[in-house]
């Protein structure tokens, strides 16, 4: 049978998320409960989550987890990393041995800074470099797989139901401003822990719920653009896009949701702002091949906050609800419920909608 | 009879029983098939001059009339066909060129059929076109600039030049002179109507024509027939033409039989003189000589139009497409070897160029491995048969198709392939008024509406069925198609599966 990456598997899904506006850590445990009651939304295939905030004692390192298949890709692979980076810690990841959750890689995590001379000799920023690292790491090293590679964030992913995963990776000894969770329901056995959510390169991590049915149109556009989509998921493709649109091209999250869940053109030309109705004409006309369709809802992590998408058709549930300083967001509002019971103005976003939460500057 | 007598392809059977001798067969016959006996009040036939037509077949008011294939054959034999004999009859008599018309009509492969579409089940749904937004509106143009704000922050939302259509379709180039003025006027006017374009060929825009400017292409080609600095701005696009799918390699020859009247201003050149174009641009032998040209018309437009350089689909496809993509044009038009033509040498549009799918499959393919597709757009064209096509198409990696024998048979042609005579019993491919005439651009028109109509609700629900609701997203969407029949080789060009994969 052929591993993910080899094949495209589409799935269905579960997502939640929450954040403090305010920038108040919370533990990990409260994400991987919420999961429980969309347990069904799940078939125990793959579960995951990123928390961000949650490394503040190494803030200015890019944090990469990694999985290994053994010992020797290790070895070969931090060969690989201390040529590019300053490495000032690495570990494995904590984890917690439970009948539920089998077969794990190695699973460890390197604090790394990348050196400037490296960055100077490839005539590159920080971030393009990290990106490219990871980059190749992914698609020539085989059995070594980096999975998380932002600074003061981190993904936790692992084949089996979200709620076990969270207590595999013991997420409750985690805290941060943000998390997102998500729970896969593939249509296929992928039986590999990097094809499970969230993905994600640099800052970015998504979580997403659907089958887009532009991949392939998405695929190889943003392909030209030194991007490798090895996994074959929407979830992989969709990261890489928010990633050229935003730090590549300098869009803004409105304008990059404009790009992907581009409102139809009846709505644009309906648009009593001039001035929006030209800025709306340019993005679809000049990113066609960025358009995403097909049934999603997805929860983009970033640097200090979340944002929610759903396709422009809403064809995936998702509901936002608030909290004081809180802002909940899941497939369905039992999983909100489930973190804040008390949760106000629950709303269902419409299609192409984007909801933007940003952590108050300086409060992260 | 001699050795020079070949017997006739077809047979006109009159169903005596049906004819009423009302002689409109008689009339409508260009070729002069049919006639009158008076003697004996019955029509007769010369089949040696039929070329199947079916245009008294279709006017026949008591369906009378039939035309069937001659079964009289030569002795069977795989290797020597009937048809490579006859070719032989002919040059051996003529000592001549053989001319034919419209595409290649050899059991060549037809990929497009060969390819098969997906659709949703389950995992995703599948969209009601009735029901929700479709959306078929594509842009043609280089989509590659920098995003630039000004001191504000906001988007400074200048485009390269681009054309908007519609649907991802257009009529192409098919020039006043090879079709007729009411032909072109059909074209015109529903490409106006669709919010498509069509393609005035290397024939010049008749004055009447400027009106339809805005959806109109205008051509230049190696001849330079009525090129002028009007023309150029009366068009919506230019079109430079290196390449004719039907003809790669070779120019063209419009006899000055059929210079005549308007024909000839429109061409400025004399009445009766032959438009002959040359093989090759004589002011572009090489890549840095196309940019010239490109750079020259785009000065003559003011940089506000789209230049367009059409191609043929040939061995080199991939490679000739990259040094277009890096010459400032901004949509590379690719024709492959099925392409029709007005008049061609048979073994040249039977032998030459390469089929359109493993062209734009190769061409796509490549120009995004150098990471510059979306520094053009790509149109194609060279027998686009129907919606499934241009979905196929599309979803192989093109921005729009051109399509024209579809067109000319909305317009009533019936294939019969000797456009090169003039004699077009339907008014297409013809200068002759009394022939032209019966080609009504009303009709005409609303024939090619209705075609194109037709097809934009079969590619929304073709797109509604794969859960897409924007040509856009299909644009380059290969995992939507895949290989049946095809060999490894193939799909590897093709870039899809094989179906079960």
């Amino acid at each position: 049978m052929k591993r993910e990456g080899e094949v495209r598997i589409p799935s269905g899904c579960a997502i939640a998320a929450v954040i403090s506006k305010d920038g108040n850590r919370m533990s990990g445990q409260k994400i991987y409960e919420c999961m429980k009651p969309m347990h069904d939304r799940s078939n125990g295939l793959g579960g995951g989550f990123a928390g961000y905030g949650i490394y503040p004692e190494y803030k200015d390192f890019y944090a990469f987890h990694m999985f290994f298949d053994d010992r020797d890709t290790r070895k070969n692979c931090e060969v690989f990393l201390k040529e590019r980076f300053e490495i000032v810690k690495s570990e494995i990841i904590p984890t917690r041995k439970i009948p539920q959750i089998t077969n794990e890689p190695d699973i460890w995590r390197y604090f790394v800074t990348p050196l400037k001379s490296m960055m100077e000799k490839m005539q590159t920023d920080e971030k393009e470099f990290v990106a490219r690292s990871v980059m190749k790491i992914n698609t020539e090293m085989k059995g070594a797989y980096v999975f998380s590679s932002g600074k003061n964030m981190g993904a936790f992913k692992a084949v089996g139901f979200p709620e076990d995963v969270g207590v595999f990776y013991r997420l409750e000894e985690y805290e941060g401003y943000s998390w997102t969770a998500h729970g896969r329901y593939p249509t296929n056995t992928p039986g590999w822990w990097g094809g499970a959510h969230p993905f994600t390169l640099l800052d970015y991590s998504i979580v997403h719920n659907g089958e887009i049915s532009s991949y392939d149109a998405n695929r190889r556009f943003i392909e030209m653009f030194g991007y490798k989509c090895n996994l074959q998921t929407d979830t992989e493709v969709i990261t890489y896009i928010m990633d050229y649109l935003i730090r590549v091209k300098g869009l803004t999250l409105k304008e990059s949701a404009g790009v992907i869940a581009a409102p139809f053109w009846s709505t644009i030309e309906g648009k009593s702002d001039p001035a929006e109705r030209e800025r709306l004409t340019y993005l679809r006309t000049m990113f066609p091949s960025l358009l995403v369709t097909g049934p999603f809802s997805i929860v983009l992590g970033f640097d200090g906050g979340l944002m929610a998408l759903n396709d422009r058709l809403k064809l995936r549930s998702m509901v936002v609800g608030e909290k004081d300083d809180k802002v909940y967001i899941a497939s369905e509002e039992a999983a909100i419920r489930s973190m804040e019971p008390d949760a106000e103005n629950i709303w269902a976003p419409t299609g192409g909608e984007p909801v933007i939460i940003k952590v108050k500057d300086g409060a992260y | 009879m001699s050795i020079r007598y070949i017997y006739p392809e077809f047979e006109v059977v009159r169903n005596e029983n049906r004819c009423i001798a009302c002689r409109v067969c008689e009339r409508q016959c260009a070729n002069e098939v049919h006639s009158y006996n008076e003697e004996k009040n019955v029509m007769i036939s010369d089949e040696t001059k039929c070329v199947n037509c079916q245009r008294c077949v279709s006017l026949c008011p008591t369906r009378a009339l039939k035309i069937v294939k001659s079964d009289c054959t030569l002795r069977e034999n795989a290797n020597w066909q009937n048809d490579t004999i006859k070719e032989i009859y002919k040059q051996a008599g003529s000592g001549g060129v053989l001319l034919s018309s419209m595409g290649n009509p050899k059991p060549l492969p037809v990929y497009w059929d060969k390819i098969l579409i997906n659709a949703s089940q389950v995992t995703n749904p599948p969209i009601d076109p009735l029901r929700e937004p479709m959306e078929t509106r594509v842009f043609l143009g280089k989509k590659n600039g920098e995003i630039e704000r000004d001191e504000d922050g906001n988007l400074k939302c200048s485009l390269p030049p681009q054309l908007e259509l519609s649907m991802p379709v257009m009529f192409s180039a098919m020039s006043y002179g090879s079709i007729s003025y009411n032909a072109h006027a059909s074209l015109a006017r529903a490409a106006t109507e669709l919010g498509i374009l069509y393609n005035t060929g290397e024939g010049g825009l008749h004055e009447d024509f400027y009106v339809y400017g805005p959806n109109t292409i205008v051509q230049v080609a190696s001849g330079r027939f009525g090129v002028h600095e009007d023309y150029l701005k009366a068009g919506a696009a230019v079109e430079i033409k290196m390449g004719q799918g039907a003809k790669p390699g070779i120019g063209g020859h419009l006899p000055g039989a059929k210079i005549v009247g308007d024909v000839s201003k429109t061409r400025m050149i004399p009445e009766g003189s032959d438009a002959i174009s040359p093989a090759p641009h004589h002011d572009i032998y090489s890549i840095e000589d196309l940019r010239q040209l490109v750079f020259s018309l785009k000065e003559a437009t003011e940089y506000k139009k789209p230049v367009i350089v059409k191609v043929a689909a040939v061995h080199n496809i991939a490679a000739i497409a990259s040094g277009i993509a890096r010459s400032g044009a901004d949509i590379i038009a690719i024709d492959g070897f099925r392409g029709g033509t007005g008049a061609a040498p048979t073994r040249i549009r039977d032998n030459v160029g390469i089929p359109i799918e493993l062209a734009l499959a190769s061409v796509d393919q490549r120009l995004r491995d150098e990471g510059i597709r979306n520094n053009v757009s790509l149109v194609v064209g060279g027998s686009i048969r129907s919606a499934s096509d241009v979905i196929k198409a599309i979803a192989l990696g093109a921005d729009a198709c051109y399509v024209a024998t579809a067109a000319l048979l909305a317009l009533g042609c019936h294939l019969c392939r000797t456009c090169q005579s003039g004699k077009c019993n339907w008014g297409i491919a013809t200068q002759r008024p009394d022939l032209v005439k019966r080609l009504n651009p009303d009709i005409g028109s609303e024939r090619l509406v209705n075609l194109m109509t037709a097809w934009r609700h079969e590619i929304k629900e073709l797109m509604g069925g794969m859960g897409i609701n924007s040509i856009e997203a299909l644009k380059g969407n290969r995992l939507m198609l895949r290989g049946v029949g095809l060999n490894e080789k193939e799909l590897e060009i093709l870039g899809i599966s094989h179906a079960g994969e």
